[in-house]
């Protein structure tokens, strides 16, 4: 049993069929990305994983439980935690407190402490501006909170939209070194990316979705040298 | 384009760029209502008005403490629309109602205290049950606004949900109407004394019906008083008015800035579907959201009852528009500008009218009036902010 197993999963907006007939799974402990061009439903898939865009039909089961009709904290309460495409840092909210949503649905005070202290380890620039308003921040420096935000929530499951949507090639990497990092810690990573040449050098596996459907999938390593791949998403013969 | 023209035309902005530049700062905006105020006063005392009085200090003062007490009462309803609209970006046109309600049920609650002679052995406890049966009361009837008109239409268009607010506040003016008559109801005389050894000091002021000073009578005593010179008609209840609503207003404050249900209301505030990404219960806050919006006008609709000491089914409307005019000066969705907008509010139309010498019916016409220029000139409000960057 994997950690995520998608099957069949649709999903409209309005008369628009954004997600037809996905089906995919996430094990324990990877990092699977998503890649594929504008409008291929990519952030469609995670908002209905997290269940802010309902399912029409299919399952979704996380560890074996159905999740797919839930709301959305309850998701996130199952550890099922999306950092969002654009970020959505509160911009009102100060840096800390941004923070402190991560951890909304925790109650294990002592350990959300501990891992405060580890996130802003881990992006020390959050340090520096804990007590500014989100919205102050630099598109990079918001970029790390909105994943440290979502790393407060201790996750079972890590989704990410385009975490590297206009960063400077060296945050990029920084970005992407972090995940790896994360996940040699033990968290499973869903990445969605409009890099697909970094999001392939960094998964296990990878799956390639186009107009609402999952056109490729297989081992990341393999996708990477794929000629059809390389043409459409790794820009260039 | 010649250099004459451009320079004409710069010449021509100047004035406009200048005002628009005082009224983007919020301190400089009140210090010109201000100034403006003490002007027309001058003015006025120069050139006196149909044989009117010269505008006193004893009267500003008297007006003042009224103005403060009247302004508490709409800032605690105003509260209660910034909040809602902060949260759901629409306007709770029942509020006026859900404070009526607030008022109506304190009203069986007190009269209850007094046929069982709990508000004559003990006025507080009973002043203290009427205050909360009111409160709770105007909650429960925020809460099924909310479930009944609301949150079925939580993804219509926007003008769809102000219509049911309309319709939610007929509806709720209505069943008042039919369940308890239109008639007005007399809140019943409390009786609170405190500090018995001012009774010398209050002479005959001091004494009841039967001849007896039992001292200072808090709800219903009158007092007139010189102090530091001025003279004045003091009503200890303006005072219990203004302490009672800023103490909640503080607890307000401290639950949405020091709880981490208060952190939760404005993540959703500012972003519903990141704030449930993050384990939120979007429903529950919007609840809580009319839970407190209700408590604060349910004490506000009991107070204005005390003070007023009557109630009807309609006597929500005008406290109503009053208190939405309030949040929009104040700018709306913003909790201290809800604050300062019903304190502004209270006092400049118990104070306007006699400083300009005008009859004191005209207050609301003032209120209005400076909702309307508001709107026109500033209208995210005093301490709003302009909305794109609120979203950006
Ligand atoms: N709220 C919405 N209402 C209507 N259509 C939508 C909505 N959101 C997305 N769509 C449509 O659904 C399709 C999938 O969009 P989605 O955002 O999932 O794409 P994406 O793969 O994330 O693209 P990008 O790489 O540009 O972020 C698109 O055709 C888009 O226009
Ligand atoms: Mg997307």
């Amino acid at each position: 049993m994997s950690l995520l197993e998608v099957e069949h999963l649709h999903a409209t907006y309005e008369t628009i069929v954004a997600l037809r007939d996905i089906s995919f799974v996430v094990g324990q402990g990877e990092i699977v990305t998503l890649i594929g061009s504008n409008g291929a439903g990519k952030t469609t898939t995670l908002n209905t994983l997290c269940g802010l865009t309902p399912a029409r039909s299919g399952s979704i089961r996380l560890a074996g439980e159905r999740i797919e009709a839930l709301p959305p904290h309850e998701i996130a309460r199952r550890g099922v935690i999306q950092s969002p495409e654009g970020r959505k840092i509160f911009a009102r909210l100060s840096v800390l407190e941004n923070l402190e949503m991560g951890a909304f649905s925790r109650r294990d005070n002592r350990a959300v402490k501990r891992d405060l202290e580890d996130v802003l380890g881990r992006f020390p620039r959050l340090r520096e501006r804990l007590h500014q308003p989100g919205g102050t921040l630099s598109g990079g420096e918001q970029q790390m909170l909105a994943i440290g935000r979502a790393l407060m929530a201790k996750p079972r499951l890590l989704l990410l939209d385009e975490p590297s949507m206009g960063l400077a090639p060296i945050f990029v990497r920084d970005v992407f070194e972090s995940l790896v990092a994360l996940n040699k810690q033990g968290t499973t990573i869903l990445l969605v990316e409009q890099n697909a040449h970094m999001a392939l050098m960094i998964a296990h596996r990878a799956y390639v979705m186009q107009t609402g459907l999952i056109t490729h999938s297989g081992d990341a390593k393999v996708l990477r040298k794929d000629p059809a791949i390389i043409r459409a998403y790794l820009g260039g013969a | 384009m010649t250099p004459i023209q451009t320079q004409e035309m710069r010449a021509r902005r100047q004035p406009a760029s200048a005002l628009s530049r005082l009224i983007r700062n919020p301190v400089q905006l009140i210090s010109a209502i201000i100034l403006l105020g003490l002007f027309l006063v001058a003015l006025r005392n120069v050139l006196p008005l149909n044989g009117a009085a010269e505008y006193q200090p004893d009267q500003f003062a008297r007006q003042l403490i009224f103005g403060l007490a009247q302004g508490s009462i709409y800032a605690l309803i105003a509260l209660g629309y910034t909040l809602v609209y902060g949260i759901l970006s629409m306007i709770n046109f029942a509020h006026g109602e859900i404070f009526m309600a607030g008022a109506y049920m304190g009203f069986f609650a007190i009269t209850a205290a007094q046929e069982t002679g709990l508000l004559a052995s003990d006025p507080v406890l009973a002043l203290f049950i009427t205050l909360l049966i009111g409160m709770l009361s105007s909650a429960v009837v925020a809460v099924l606004v909310e479930r009944i008109a609301y949150r079925p239409l939580r993804n219509a268009p926007r003008l769809v949900p102000l219509i049911t607010a309309i319709g939610a506040s007929i509806a709720l003016q209505q069943i008042f109407l039919r369940l308890f008559g239109a008639s007005t109801r007399r809140y019943p005389d409390v009786g609170w004394f405190v500090l018995p050894n001012a009774c010398p000091a209050l002479g005959t002021q001091g004494l009841d019906d039967t001849g007896l000073c039992r001292g200072i009578d808090l709800i219903g005593g009158r007092y007139d008083v010189t102090v530091i010179g001025l003279e004045l008609r003091i009503l200890p209840i303006h005072f219990l008015v203004f302490a009672l609503s800023l103490a909640l207003m503080i607890a307000l404050w401290l639950y949405v800035h020091r709880t981490k249900s208060g952190k939760a209301m404005r993540a959703v505030a500012e972003d519903r579907n990141t704030a449930a990404l993050m384990g939120v219960n979007v429903d529950r806050v919007i609840v809580t959201t009319f839970i407190l919006g209700g408590l604060l006008a349910g004490a506000g609709g009991v107070l204005y009852a005390l003070y007023n000491q009557q109630v009807s089914p309609f006597i929500g409307f005008l406290p109503g528009i009053k208190a939405f005019t309030a949040a929009v000066l104040g700018g709306i969705g913003n909790i201290p500008g809800a604050m300062f907008g019903g304190l502004f509010l209270g006092v400049v139309e118990t104070v306007a009218p006699s400083m300009l010498g005008l009859s004191s019916q005209l207050k609301d016409v003032i209120a209005f009036g400076l909702l309307v220029m508001v709107l026109i000139f500033r209208p995210q409000g005093i301490f709003g902010e302009v909305l794109s960057s609120k979203r950006g």
